[in-house]
Order: C-alpha cells, then sequence, then structure tokens
C-alpha cells in the first residue's frame, strides 16, 4: 500500500523521517540517510548561541596572555577564517539539497529576535523545504511568568513567518502549562505544524564527587506515551500539522503516532543506536502491518485513535492517571 | 615618480614584506626579536601568498638556528634564493655556516633583529653585540635605522647580493625597530621587480650543484694553496661598496629616498661630528637639525654599509672641516683598543688624514646596550663633550658609570618633542589588551588621516599580572623619534593600581590630560589619589578625567578588557580626529580585527565602544592636594639591603638611575628575592576552610606559586597566633597532638584557581563549597598579611626532626618549598613541578636550566623565586644557553665527582690527622634521606673543626687547606638538568642525547608544554600531530616524538613520563626513584600551558584527559627493576577528542579547517591504541641486565 504522507505542505513517500542528529552533520550522511529510504531529512539545528559561544571563546583564547610578555605577544597563529558564522550550516543545507531529491527541513534555534530573523532568511535563501524552530530554552528566570514564556515563544514565531515564506514547524518542550490553548495561538501567529516533544539532556549527579555532570541518553519507547497523549488531544482541534519526535524505535511506535494523529515520526535514537538499516526496515513493518489489518491508506490510520475518535475520551484525560494509579495499588496489594 | 600610498606597520613585517617577495626558501627558528618575522613568512606562506616569481616559497622552522643556517647553505649550493630571520646567540649559532656561505660567493640575506649576547646576563632587547661578533665572516651588512629604513636597506641587501654575490646581513635593532609601528611607504611589487634582476637571479641558479654539470664544492685544502684561495674573493669585496651604492641610486630612482654608504647630515663645515650606526642615526639626526638652527657647527654621518668598510665613502662623507669626531658603538668588546665602529673609523681617518684641513681629533664610547634609552639629551652630550678641550675617550652615555667614570653628563632638559604632536603614555595590564588597542589606534589615524603616526611598547619581564606601557606619537610631521617619550600631553592609566606603585605622571607635561580607568565616582575621586599623584596633578595643571571602565566591559560582556572603552575615551579626549569620525573608525576597525571571530564578539566590542563616552567624566580638581596616602613600597619590610636598594629600584621602574657600582660584577645575585616583591595582582584569593579540610595536600602540591603552604606545629606555639589565623587539629598519625595549618600568601597569589580545582573535599550540604574556595581580597587582605608573617614563624617540618617518608602528596605538602612566588603564567603548568623538585631535594640541588620560560621565570630580574631555607640552602641555579643545558649541567656533575673524589682522596691521606673512625664515617655513610645527610653534614661540620686544629706548617699544610675548602663535596649533591621541550626535543637533543648515553649521576627534568612557550607558540618535535602553532598553522602534519622512548632504547637510563594532574602519586614518585638512581634519569613532565589555548584553571583536569585519552600515558622504566617497565596509568578509557575539544590549538583547526582536524584526529587516535599496546609489551618484557649501567660500575 502507498505510504505516503504529506507534511508541511512537503509530499513524503511515508511517515518517517531522520530528525535533527549528529547523522545530518555532513554530507555524506545526509545522503546515506536518502540512500536509506528516508523520505526527509530534518538537519541537525543550527545553534545562534552556540555561534555566539564558540565566537567568543576563540576570541577569549586568542586574547589571552596576549600582548603582555614582549617574547611571546601571542600564543597561537591568527588563522584567515574560522568558520564562525552559519555559513558552514548553510553550505551543508544547500549543497543536501543539490545531492538529494528528498525535502530537506532545517532546524533553528536562536537566542535574540534577530537572530531568529536573520538566521530563518539565511536557511530560506540557501534553499531549505521548511524550517523547523527548535524552542529549546530553560526558563530559569525566577521572575518570568509562564505567561511571559508563552508571548516570547509566540513573539519568534511571528518574527519568523514575517520574515520568511517558508513551512514553519515549532518543537515544543512538554513544559507548557496550557499546551491547546498554546497550539492554537502558535497556529495564528503562523505556525504550520507542532512537532512535540523536545528531549532535553538532563545532567546525572555524580555521588562520589558530588557533581551534576552532564549525561547524554538516547531515548527509549517509553518516552512515547507522554507524546501520543499530546499529538492525540491536539489532532483535529487545532490547524496544525502534528509530528511526534521522541520514543519512536518500531512500526508500533511509528503506527501508534499514526493513531494518535502525527502525520510523521521523527527518529534519531534508534538509528543512532542500530544503524541506519533500520529505516527501511520500519517502514516496511509498518506497510506489512497496516496491510494485514486492512488499511487501504495511511489516511485512514492518522488520528484513528486521536482524542476526539476515541469512544473513552477520558483515557488521554486525567482519570487514566488515576487508572494508572489504581492499577499500582492492585499490585502493591497482591505483594 | 608615482605617487605612492601610505601603510602603517611594524618594523617586523616592513622587513619581512621584502624578503618574503625576494625569496625562494626560508629556513627559521624561532628567536626574541626575530621572531615576529619568521612567523609573518609562515603565515604568508599558510595563506598561499607569492615571491616575486609566482610560487610559494618554501618556509621551514629548524631544529636550531645552527639547522637552519646549514639547511640554507644547502638550499644556496643548490641554486635557491634563500633567507632567514635570526637574533642574538641564534646568529652566532649561524657563524660556522656564514664564513662558508661568503667563502663560496654566495648571494642570500639574512634579516637580523640585532640583540644583546648573553654575557653577565642574557637580555632579549636590542643592541649591536650579536652582528659585531659576526663581523669577520665576510658578509655584507647593512644598516637601517626606523621601519622605512629597514623595509628601503631590506631591498638593497637582496639586490646588491645577487650583484656582488656576496652574502648580506641585513640588521634592524632589535625591538627599537622591529617593534615599533611607523607609517612608510612600502615598496610595490613592481618595485621589487625592478631592483631584483631576473638575470642575476638565473646565473645564481646557475652555479647551484646539479648532478647535470657535476662539480664539487667545499674541498679541504693545504698549506700550499689554501693563503692563495682566500685572498681571490678580494675583487668582490672591493666592488661591493660600488655595487651598493648604485643599488641605493636605482632605489633612489623608484622612491625618491636617496641612501648613501655613509649619509652625512649637518653642518658643511661641521666642525664637530658623530659616527652612528641603527635607529641612534634618527636621533641624532633630529639633533643636529636643532643644534644647526642654534648655531652650532655640527653634523652626523650615518653608517648604512658597515661591511665592507668603505674607507674612501666615510673620508668623502665627513666634511674637510671637521675637527673632533665622537664614534657610537652599541656594543661592548672588553679588552680591545676600542668598540668595531670605533677603531674602523679611526683608521679610516688615519688613512684619509690628507683630506681634512686639520687632523681631526676621534673619541668612541658606549650607548643603548640591550635597548637602553638613547635621546636627543645624550646625542646633545656627545656633541657637547666634543667642545671640551680633553673630551673623554670610551665614553659611556645613558648610564652613570660610577666605577670607571666613563659616563657623560646629560642635560635631561633638553628635548626635541614639537608642541603640535600628540604624544600619548599608556599603562596597562597585558590582560586588559591596552596594547593591542594601542596598535590598532596607531593604523587607524596612519591610515585614516594624513597625519603620522607612531607606536612603541614596552613590557615588563612578568608573564601574569604584566605592566604595559604604551607610546604613541601623531603628528603632521614624519616622526623620527627612536625613544620613549618623555613629555606627554596624555596619559592614561587603565588600572588604578598602578597609581600607587609607580610614578605614572613623571612623563606628563604641563597641561597634559589624565585619563584613569576608576571605579570611584568622579566626585569621590580626588580623594581617593595618593599624595604625589594629586601634588603632580596640581603642580602640572593636568585635565583629569574618568571612566570607569571595568564596570562597562562587564556590563558589555567584555570581560576584564576595558581596551575598546579606553581606546574610545583616548579620542574623545585627544581630538587627534572628530569624535563621530574616531568612533567610525574604530568600529570598522573592530569589524575588520574581531569580524572572523563572529557577530557576537564584533557586537560586544561595538558596545562597549557606545557605552564608553557616556560614562566618561571630568573630575573638578580642588586647588589643594588632601591625600594621606603614599606610594607602596616597591619591596616588603625586612628586605635586604641589595634587594630594597638595588632590585627594589628596579621594580619601582627605576633601574635606569642605578649606577654601574650597585651591579653585581660577575651577573652573581642573591636567591629568595620573590619573596620581597609583593606583586597583589589577584583580585580573588582562595580562602581555608579548616572544617572542611582532609589535609591532603593536593592544593599544596599544584600552586604553580608555592603560595599556598601547610605546616604540623605543637599547638602550644598557637599562643601568639593573630586572632583570624586558622588551624585544625593534624591528620597524621605520626602528629597525633599537633596542629595543621594551611596558609596562603594573598599577597603573592595570581588568583590562578588551580588549588580549588584540585580540592577534593566538598561540604556535604552545600557541594560548591570546598574546603579551599575563591574569595574577594580586599577585605582578606591587611588579616592574610599578618596571618602569613605568622605562619612562617613557624618550624619547618625538617627543623622538628620527624623521620616521615616523602613518598605521597599528603606528606610532601609539609617541605619547604625553595621555588616561590614565579613570574610565571597565572596557573602555569611547569612549576608545580619545579616545586617539588624544590621540596624534595632544593637543600642540595644545583640546577642547570636550559633558555626557555623556566629561565625566564625562574632568573630573569629583578627577583628569583629560587630561594634558600633557614639553614642557608637551597638550589644553585644557573642558566647558560638554551642549546647546551644537558652538557651544562653535565659539566656541574663532573666539578661535583671530581672535587668529591679528591675530597675522599684527602680524607684518605689525612687519616691520621683527623682522626680513622671519622674519616670512615665519612666515606661509608648513606646518604639516602634527609635524616642521613643532616648526619653526614654533621660529620663534615666536625670534619671542619677539627681541620681547623690542625697546624698548617706540617707536612700536610696544603692538603688540610684543600680538604677545607672541598669538605662540603662530601656531602651529597643533587644535579638536575631542566628545560622546556624545545630544548629537550630541539636545539638541544643532540647534548642530550650524550648525556642520556654518558652514565652519570644527573636528573634531566622535561617541561614538555609540547611547544616553543616562550616565544610565543612556536612548534616543536614534541608538538602533537594536528595542533595548531605557530609555523604549523594548517595543524602539525607529523607525530610528536617520543622522547622518553628514545631514552628508554638505552636501557641504562632511568625514564619516566609523568603529568601531575593524571596522577600526582605518580609524579612524587618518579621523581624519587630518578634521584635515588646512580645513573641518568629522565622525567618527561606534562605541562598545561597558556600556549595551548585552554582555561587555564582547568589546566589538572587537561592533564587527567591527557592521560585517561592516552596522549600522555604515564609510566616509570627504572633499569633496577627484574622488569624495568611500569604502566602508571591504565587503557586508553575516553576518546582522545574528548581531551582535545578543550583545547583551542586543536579546535581552532576544527573550526578553520574541520576536514583536515578529523583526518588528524583519526590518526592519532590510532597512534594512541598502538602506542598503548607497545607499551603493554614493553611492561611485559624482563630487563637484560647486562645493559645496565650504573655510576658504581
Amino acid at each position: 500500500m502507498n505510504l505516503s504522507t504529506s507534511y508541511l505542505g512537503l509530499k513524503l513517500e511515508h511517515p518517517i523521517v531522520p530528525s535533527a542528529s549528529p547523522l545530518s552533520k555532513n554530507l555524506d550522511s545526509i545522503q546515506q540517510l536518502e540512500d536509506a529510504g528516508a523520505s526527509a531529512v530534518v538537519m541537525y539545528s543550527l545553534f545562534e548561541e552556540q555561534i555566539s559561544l564558540e565566537g567568543q571563546a576563540l576570541d577569549f583564547y586568542l586574547n589571552h596572555g596576549s600582548e603582555s610578555f614582549p617574547e611571546a605577544l601571542s600564543y597561537l597563529p591568527d588563522l584567515q577564517q574560522y568558520n564562525i558564522s552559519p555559513d558552514a550550516y548553510l553550505e551543508l543545507l544547500t549543497a543536501a539539497k543539490r545531492a538529494t531529491r528528498i525535502p530537506i527541513i532545517a532546524s533553528l534555534n536562536g537566542v535574540t529576535t534577530g537572530g531568529w530573523i536573520e538566521h530563518a532568511r539565511l536557511i530560506e535563501q540557501a534553499g531549505a523545504d521548511a524550517l523547523e524552530l527548535n524552542v529549546y530554552t530553560l526558563p530559569g528566570d525566577i521572575n518570568l511568568s509562564g505567561k511571559d514564556i508563552e508571548d516570547r515563544l509566540l513573539e519568534i514565531v511571528r518574527e519568523v513567518r514575517g520574515s520568511v515564506s517558508l513551512p514553519l514547524a515549532v518543537k515544543l518542550s512538554p513544559f507548557y502549562s496550557a499546551l491547546p490553548n498554546l497550539a492554537m495561538q502558535l497556529s495564528s501567529a503562523g505556525a504550520d505544524a507542532l512537532v512535540l516533544f523536545n528531549r532535553f539532556y538532563q545532567p546525572d549527579i555524580d555521588l562520589e564527587l558530588l557533581e551534576a555532570v552532564p549525561a547524554l541518553q538516547l531515548s527509549t519507547s517509553e518516552e512515547l506515551r507522554l507524546r501520543l497523549r499530546w499529538v492525540a488531544m491536539l489532532h483535529g482541534r487545532v490547524p496544525l500539522d502534528l509530528a511526534i519526535t521522541g520514543g519512536v524505535h518500531t512500526h508500533q511506535d511509528v503506527l501508534k503516532a499514526l493513531m494518535s494523529g502525527a502525520k510523521v515520526s521523527f527518529v534519531a535514537s534508534e538509528f543512532l543506536q542500530h544503524g541506519i538499516k533500520r529505516l527501511r526496515q520500519m517502514v516496511s513493518e509498518t506497510q506489512t502491518w497496516l496491510e494485514a489489518h486492512g488499511y487501504s491508506n495511511l489516511e485512514s490510520c492518522i488520528g484513528s485513535l486521536s482524542h476526539r475518535h476515541l469512544t473513552d475520551p477520558s483515557a488521554y484525560e486525567r482519570a487514566n492517571y488515576l487508572k494508572v494509579l489504581d492499577s499500582w495499588q492492585g499490585v502493591t496489594a497482591r505483594v | 615618480m608615482k605617487q605612492r600610498g601610505r601603510v602603517t606597520m611594524e618594523g617586523s613585517e616592513a622587513v619581512a614584506s621584502i624578503a618574503f617577495k625576494a625569496s625562494e626558501v626560508i629556513a627559521i627558528y624561532p628567536i626574541t626579536p626575530s621572531s615576529g618575522m619568521g612567523e609573518l613568512a609562515d603565515q604568508w606562506a599558510s595563506e598561499g601568498k607569492k615571491n616575486l616569481w609566482g610560487s610559494v616559497p618554501m618556509v621551514a622552522e629548524m631544529q636550531s638556528e645552527g639547522g637552519a643556517a646549514g639547511a640554507l647553505h644547502g638550499a644556496l649550493q643548490t641554486g635557491s634564493l634563500c633567507t632567514t630571520f635570526t637574533a642574538s646567540q641564534g646568529l652566532l649559532l649561524m657563524i660556522p655556516n656564514m664564513y662558508k656561505i661568503a667563502g663560496e660567493l654566495t648571494a642570500t640575506v639574512f634579516h637580523i633583529a640585532a640583540r644583546s649576547l648573553a654575557a653577565q646576563g642574557l637580555s632579549i632587547f636590542g643592541d649591536h653585540s650579536d652582528v659585531m661578533a659576526a663581523r669577520s665572516t665576510g658578509w655584507g651588512m647593512l644598516f637601517g635605522g626606523s621601519v622605512q629604513e629597514a623595509h628601503d636597506l631590506a631591498m638593497v641587501a637582496h639586490a646588491a647580493t645577487l650583484e656582488a654575490r656576496v652574502p648580506f646581513m641585513h640588521v634592524l635593532d632589535g625591538f627599537r625597530t622591529t617593534h615599533e609601528i611607523n607609517k612608510i611607504e612600502p615598496l610595490e611589487e613592481s618595485d621589487i621587480r625592478v631592483m631584483l634582476s631576473d638575470h642575476l637571479v638565473r646565473q645564481h641558479r646557475a652555479r647551484g650543484l646539479t648532478p647535470d654539470r657535476p662539480m664539487i664544492r667545499g674541498t679541504a685544502q693545504n698549506p700550499d694553496v689554501y693563503f692563495q684561495a682566500r685572498e681571490t674573493v678580494n675583487p668582490f669585496y672591493a666592488a661591493l661598496p660600488g655595487v651598493v651604492q648604485s643599488t641605493m641610486e636605482r632605489l633612489a630612482v623608484l622612491t625618491g629616498r636617496h641612501y648613501h654608504l655613509f649619509d652625512y647630515i649637518g653642518a658643511i663645515d661641521a666642525e664637530r661630528v658623530v659616527v652612528v650606526m641603527g635607529s641612534a642615526g634618527e636621533t641624532l639626526e633630529e639633533t643636529v637639525k636643532a643644534l644647526q638652527a642654534r648655531g652650532e657647527k655640527v653634523g652626523v654621518v650615518r653608517v648604512r654599509l658597515f661591511r665592507p668598510f668603505s674607507v674612501q665613502h666615510l673620508i668623502a662623507a665627513l666634511p674637510p672641516t671637521v675637527q673632533q669626531i665622537a664614534v657610537l658603538d652599541r656594543t661592548k668588546e672588553p679588552g680591545g683598543a676600542g668598540e668595531p665602529l670605533y677603531q674602523d673609523v679611526v683608521t679610516a681617518v688615519m688613512e684619509g688624514m690628507r683630506n681634512f684641513n686639520t687632523m681631526p681629533q676621534v673619541i668612541g664610547g658606549r650607548y643603548g646596550l640591550s635597548s637602553k634609552e638613547f635621546t636627543p639629551a645624550m646625542a646633545k652630550a656627545v656633541f657637547d663633550e666634543l667642545k671640551k678641550p680633553n673630551p673623554k675617550n670610551h665614553f659611556t652615555i645613558g648610564i652613570n658609570d660610577d666605577v670607571s667614570h666613563t659616563s657623560l653628563e646629560v642635560d635631561t632638559a633638553f628635548n626635541l618633542e614639537p608642541a603640535d604632536q600628540v604624544r600619548a603614555v599608556f599603562y596597562g595590564l597585558g590582560s586588559d589588551g591596552t596594547v593591542g588597542a594601542n596598535k590598532n589606534s596607531v593604523k587607524i589615524i596612519g591610515e585614516q588621516t594624513e597625519l603620522f603616526a607612531q607606536g612603541y611598547f614596552v613590557y615588563d619581564s612578568k608573564k601574569s599580572g604584566s605592566r604595559t606601557v604604551s607610546h604613541l606619537r601623531f603628528g603632521a610631521q614624519a616622526i623620527h623619534a627612536p625613544y620613549l617619550i618623555e613629555h606627554a600631553n596624555f596619559v592614561a592609566v587603565h588600572q588604578w593600581g598602578f597609581l600607587e606603585r609607580i610614578d605614572v605622571l613623571q612623563v606628563a607635561q604641563a597641561g597634559a590630560t589624565l585619563l584613569l580607568n576608576s571605579r570611584f565616582a568622579p566626585e569621590a575621586l580626588w580623594d581617593e589619589l595618593p599624595l604625589p599623584v594629586q601634588q603632580a596633578i596640581l603642580e602640572k595643571q593636568l585635565k583629569v578625567f574618568t571612566i570607569d571602565g571595568d564596570k562597562v566591559a562587564l556590563e558589555t560582556g567584555m570581560g576584564n578588557r576595558v581596551n575598546t572603552i579606553m581606546q574610545t575615551c583616548f579620542f574623545a579626549l585627544s581630538n587627534v580626529l572628530p569624535k563621530d569620525q574616531a568612533i567610525l573608525q574604530i568600529k570598522k576597525s573592530i569589524e575588520k580585527t574581531y569580524g572572523k571571530r563572529g557577530a557576537a564578539v564584533v557586537s560586544k566590542n561595538y558596545a562597549a565602544v557606545d557605552s564608553a563616552l557616556a560614562n566618561l567624566f571630568e573630575v573638578s580638581i580642588p586647588p589643594y592636594s588632601s591625600s594621606q596616602k603614599h606610594l607602596l613600597p616597591s619591596v616588603s619590610s625586612g628586605a635586604p639591603l641589595f634587594v630594597e636598594h638595588v632590585l627594589g629600584e628596579m621594580i619601582a621602574g627605576r633601574g635606569d638611575l642605578l649606577p654601574v657600582s650597585a651591579m653585581p660584577i660577575d651577573g652573581t645575585y642573591p636567591s629568595g628575592s620573590a619573596r620581597f616583591e609583593k606583586r597583589c595582582i589577584a583580585d580573588e584569593v582562595p580562602v581555608w576552610e579548616s572544617d572542611l579540610c582532609i589535609q591532603c595536600g593536593k592544593c599544596v602540591l599544584v600552586c604553580p606559586h608555592a603560595v599556598i603552604r601547610a605546616k604540623v606545629y605543637e599547638p602550644n606555639l598557637l599562643e601568639n597566633a593573630p586572632k583570624d589565623f586558622k588551624s585544625a587539629g593534624a591528620m597524621w598519625k605520626e602528629f597525633p597532638d599537633r596542629k595543621y595549618t594551611l596558609q596562603v600568601s594573598v599577597e603573592d597569589c595570581t588568583g590562578c584557581q588551580l588549588c580549588v580545582e584540585a580540592c577534593p573535599a566538598k561540604d556535604k550540604s552545600n557541594a560548591s563549597r570546598k574546603a579551599i574556595n575563591m574569595a574577594g581580597v580586599q577585605p582578606l587582605l591587611e588579616a592574610e598579611r599578618q596571618n602569613w608573617d605568622f605562619f612562617l614563624s613557624l618550624p619547618e617540618l625538617l627543623e622538628q626532626r620527624q623521620p616521615l617518608h616523602f613518598n605521597n602528596v599528603k606528606n610532601v605538602q609539609l617541605l619547604e618549598p625553595l621555588f616561590e612566588f614565579s613570574g610565571a603564567c597565572a596557573g602555569c603548568g611547569e612549576t608545580p613541578y619545579l616545586k617539588l623538585l624544590s621540596q624534595l631535594f632544593g637543600d642540595r640541588a644545583v640546577i642547570a636550566n636550559a633558555t626557555g620560560c623556566s629561565s625566564i621565570y625562574g632568573g630573569n630580574l629583578p627577583t628569583t623565586p629560587w630561594s634558600f631555607n633557614k639553614h642557608g640552602r637551597g638550589p644553585a641555579w644557573s642558566n647558560s644557553l638554551f642549546e647546551d643545558n644537558a652538557e651544562y649541567g653535565l659539566g656541574m656533575r663532573f666539578t661535583l665527582d671530581q672535587q668529591g673524589k679528591y675530597a675522599r682522596d684527602l680524607l684518605g691521606r689525612l687519616r691520621d690527622q683527623i682522626g680513622a673512625p671519622l674519616v670512615d664515617e665519612l666515606l661509608n655513610a648513606n646518604q639516602d634521606s634527609f635524616e642521613e645527610i643532616e648526619a653526614q653534614r654533621a660529620r663534615v661540620d666536625t670534619l671542619k673543626a677539627k681541620l681547623e686544629t690542625v697546624k698548617l706548617e706540617t707536612l700536610h699544610g696544603a692538603e688540610v687547606q684543600d680538604l677545607q675548602s672541598l669538605a662540603d663535596a662530601l656531602t651529597q649533591k643533587s644535579v638536575w638538568i631542566v628545560g622546556g621541550d624545545g630544548w629537550a626535543y630541539d636545539i638541544g637533543y643532540g647534548g642530550l642525547d650524550h648525556v642520556l648515553a654518558s652514565g652519570a649521576n644527573v636528573n634531566i627534568l622535561v617541561l614538555d608544554t609540547e611547544v616553543y612557550s616562550n616565544t610565543g607558540g612556536q612548534a616543536s618535535k614534541s608538538t602533537p600531530l594536528g595542533a595548531v602553532a605557530k609555523f604549523a598553522s594548517g595543524g602539525k602534519a607529523q607525530p610528536r616524538k617520543n622522547l622518553a622512548q628514545l631514552a628508554i632504547e638505552y636501557g641504562s637510563v632511568y625514564v619516566a613520563q609523568v603529568a601531575m594532574g593524571g596522577n600526582d602519586a605518580q609524579t612524587i614518585k618518579a621523581f624519587q626513584e630518578a634521584e635515588s638512581y646512580p645513573g641518568v634519569s629522565m622525567i618527561v613532565a606534562y605541562s598545561h600551558c597558556i600556549a595551548h589555548g585552554i582555561d587555564m584553571t582547568k589546566g589538572m583536569n587537561q592533564q587527567k584527559l591527557a592521560v585517561l585519552s592516552g596522549h600522555y600515558p604515564l609510566y616509570r622504566f627504572d633499569p633496577r627493576l627484574e622488569k624495568p617497565m611500569q604502566l602508571d596509568s591504565k587503557a586508553p578509557s575516553i576518546p582522545l577528542r574528548d581531551y582535545r575539544q578543550n583545547e583551542m590549538r586543536f579546535k581552532v583547526l576544527m573550526q578553520s579547517n574541520p576536514e583536515a582536524a578529523e583526518v588528524f584526529l583519526h590518526d592519532a587516535q590510532k597512534a594512541v591504541q598502538s602506542r598503548w599496546q607497545e607499551l603493554e609489551r614493553l611492561a611485559a618484557v624482563s630487563h637484560p641486565h647486562e645493559t645496565a649501567i650504573s655510576a658504581d660500575d
């Protein structure tokens, strides 16, 4: 059967898309993703803050100790260029567009409003098919309210929307207090799709050293359920394409994502762990399952188990929480 | 002649730009102050810039200047156009090849940044000692006196050498000309093409050796013909002056700038004439013009071509009316009839006497050694001397020689500073960016306006907290003033602390503007100024402005760099440019300088510029001074007289005023003087939390400046402790009832934070609080000063006669360091090793120290960190050269062995007089521990006392006296040969190898920073694959030499590879074992370094990563063991990338050329694995005992 789907107005051969990860860091691996059957590629994120910090670090270390001691007026040669700019990203984007036939979706994480706008424009000029705004912030400021944070997000989307005509997806974290309302507002601000949810690398604590240490942990299918719930809650209620990222590892995960209402599933950890060959397997297994279960096309599957299509919508709501607790009480009692 | 543009550039660039265009092969080796020229050539080659013939010159870094000269000799003999850049000892190492190159009539030019030679002490500064030592090599010698002249005469040298077939030294004054920025009219490529004849180039090429036209060159000659063959070159030397003059004239046709072999400037009927070479010629020329305007009949001859010395041209240049001639030499030739130029002029005047109306009187004098200032007032003093009926011959000028009374009096009121010139002096810190901003201002004004601009920069000799003084001149007239500003109309003090320590306003002229960077509000500032500053402001009627530059810098993200902020204020106040135009130009220049470092760097600098003027305020000056504050003393109280009156004057910036009599006659200085130079350079210092401390000693071990110390002592000693003095119960089973104190000398601390990083003890309820934490210094200063003094009064461990094994960090912390408070970089990775050496063996160590960072922070005046204990014992330290250090140390061992042997022999001969028991004890004593050595010292004291009682008239009188003078040789001494990787891997490797093979009981410590740190980060053979360094700006393409492995190959050498941050216990063990090994020992010690581009607070952590990644595996190879190889680190457990990504030397390539960086990383990772396998294989091998050699064999 035909697995084709559309996302952000782009026609995709199937709903499994490699998401922003090291797999899209160079042209070779992007081409390998295409060869492995990817229907589109989300490039790794262009981080405005990282560019800024790298530039400042370079500046600091080139200056450090210089012009202080007459025999050593500097310690490192000042090279002709350092690629402290989005240039390398944009060049890769252009090259990827030239070298592949699949849609290339760029990903951007800005800091300043000017940075979001400027980089979005550059990405559009470089030939991206769509842009995913990777709004990755940790609002640690005690003076910032939830509304402040949402307003800032909406402002970014509005500003970018006003600057580029690219299809626009917004990748969110799960920590917004009123996601459906926010989704509506994002749609009004000009977003075309929501990608749920960003995964934060949570630091760990080293008990011996008494230190917080950075820890990179790949996702597991366990993480899918949070995403399934919220996609199901939003499907059909907001005029946005929905996509799931985080926790998609198997064809079953893909099917669940589709049924909850996601038009595409983004996959990274699975490919990092088991290789890009998994992509074709997952596509084929998805197809086999759908065919075996009598689905004639993908459309009929998408959102089939979303909140509004469920006989018992409370499964996605608070009652669900209560049921889970009940079941655990049962377990405890048996022990 | 076409209209030419003007460019503002340093002398180094002015010379290198010609040399690069005119050369095919450039072999170089870094040496101050010529390194900048070589670095530019390397940079241009890596950027693909081409020479005149359209190819990129081959630029090769060699292992020494001797190597560079050898390579050039080979390249020349095979027909290439070659050049190099060198100075000082580097030139001396080239001399053997220079004789050959000249003897073979080979065209080439070596550009020399003329510098002092190491004699009673090393100096990196400028004079002509080096080139004068090479004057007999048969090379032409051309001297330029300014940036423009150096540029032009570099061209003349390259052109003339091809025509004349005589090689040239093109000489410019080190620092004064190499490092001065001035506005010049550069030659264009078309000019260079006209100057260099392709025909002559082809002739040069055709003389090259080739098997297609085989011939031999370099024969050995016999008494029958050598002499005649030596005389064949005479016609070439006879023709050379004419060739040079005609080349100068060709240049003049192109540029309008006329040079002569001897340029005369002055009255046509001059009676008094000075003859001089180099930059002082500029000063004399200006002085002559001023004196002439006053009607004096004076003139100056500026010597351009010194070799060959053309008597005929000199005589023609001198006016026939001349009656007195003074010849100024910038060198000293002790024992000569006079200095070289003087002798040549005397000869010339004799030979040309019939050209003069009356036979002139010629006197000679020395000036300007080691960049000593030569001012118009000094120039005038020389002319004044010539007026006297009996002018002083062999005089000195610029110093006060109260020993031999050679010096001339100078009228310091005489100056030539024009009224319409802006003269600005800036006092800054190296770290605040002042010099960079000022260089930038000179460029802006020089290139964006019609004004002329000059910049010259003075640095102190410390690598941390160093002070810089910038001297900038701007004016409508060309600036010929190669001396420091003495009458500034603008003075800026970028660090408040300078006002309290040095007389910054001495240079201010009446009515000058004073700009201060101060945290005080404008209305509160006056009361904070020290009294002498207030008085100078009032007396000189200075206009004072202030800005809280630190605050603006912090707010705009500039950190501690106040440079662009103060630069903007300078432009606003000096009116050199209209304010708006100035700001526009500063911003343009920011974009140009920082653009490639990213938009964020540019925008924060813009923000700093924009915020500066809003924060700049004028200070209203009351009519009287009121301050109670005085300048701080330059040394702390209790300093010995020599430290106070001699070294203290140097510290205060008054060293120029010290007379000859104040100087030690043979370069011998007292050690232990750094402790009196309280620099107070840290804003934050470590504070000890006695309740959390586990007394592990790690902070003491890693402290690069020995400012953190620990003692255990009897509790009753706390009776007189200051009230804030901290202590805790000692955690040693050997010291059950004693107290422990960890004390910080806050006035000596550099604030590097290595201690805090090393501290493993954390507050269990607040993990951010360690047993040692940084805190602002100001509130602590007074109490900690008292605490430190009290701490010093507590007895050292060894005085307490408590036996303890010093094989672990915890115990070693209690040993007194005899290396303290050096001027090394904050967070230096080398000095902790030296301090450890001084703790373990300092009281019996003799140290030979190769030139490099360790000889500079170890031995650069004014003060020295090498110290001594209460018994007066401590390391005896000396630096010979860069290249000979292993041999130097071996020579020390020879002496100790020889003296020890003779002393033991004498003991035998005097057995009856001394008494057999004492003799036997002395001869057979073990000296393996502190206690045993102390016991031997006691025996030696007994011996000395006994010898006093022996009558000298006896048969054995002479032997008794000899034994008295050698008795100390009976106590064991520890010879340490110390140096960096530039020495051990490169320039000194031949000697090091010989010493490794010698079997002598010496210990070698290689402080391995994997780069030439002292000269500014040039690649050495220790530089790792893929690391970016100067002369390896595309990443070093070859793997690093495995020095330790090479030494292991001998089988008889104790070898350890250590990294204190990787395993501190192993480091201590290696030091102990190396010292105990009765043969050659070598420790190769990984030393993190500022040249790695790392966060220096994390230096020890980088060492750890170097070990974990396998980049720097730890091991000890002890030939005494059955299985000598002991691996002290585990198999590589983290990817090399994790270590490399924290270091800018690697990361910069990831940013500029990621593909190449990946390839290097991949290859380096592979090499790590295979090296580890090889180490594991070695660790499994039993030792072939017969190859082991010990000193006892």
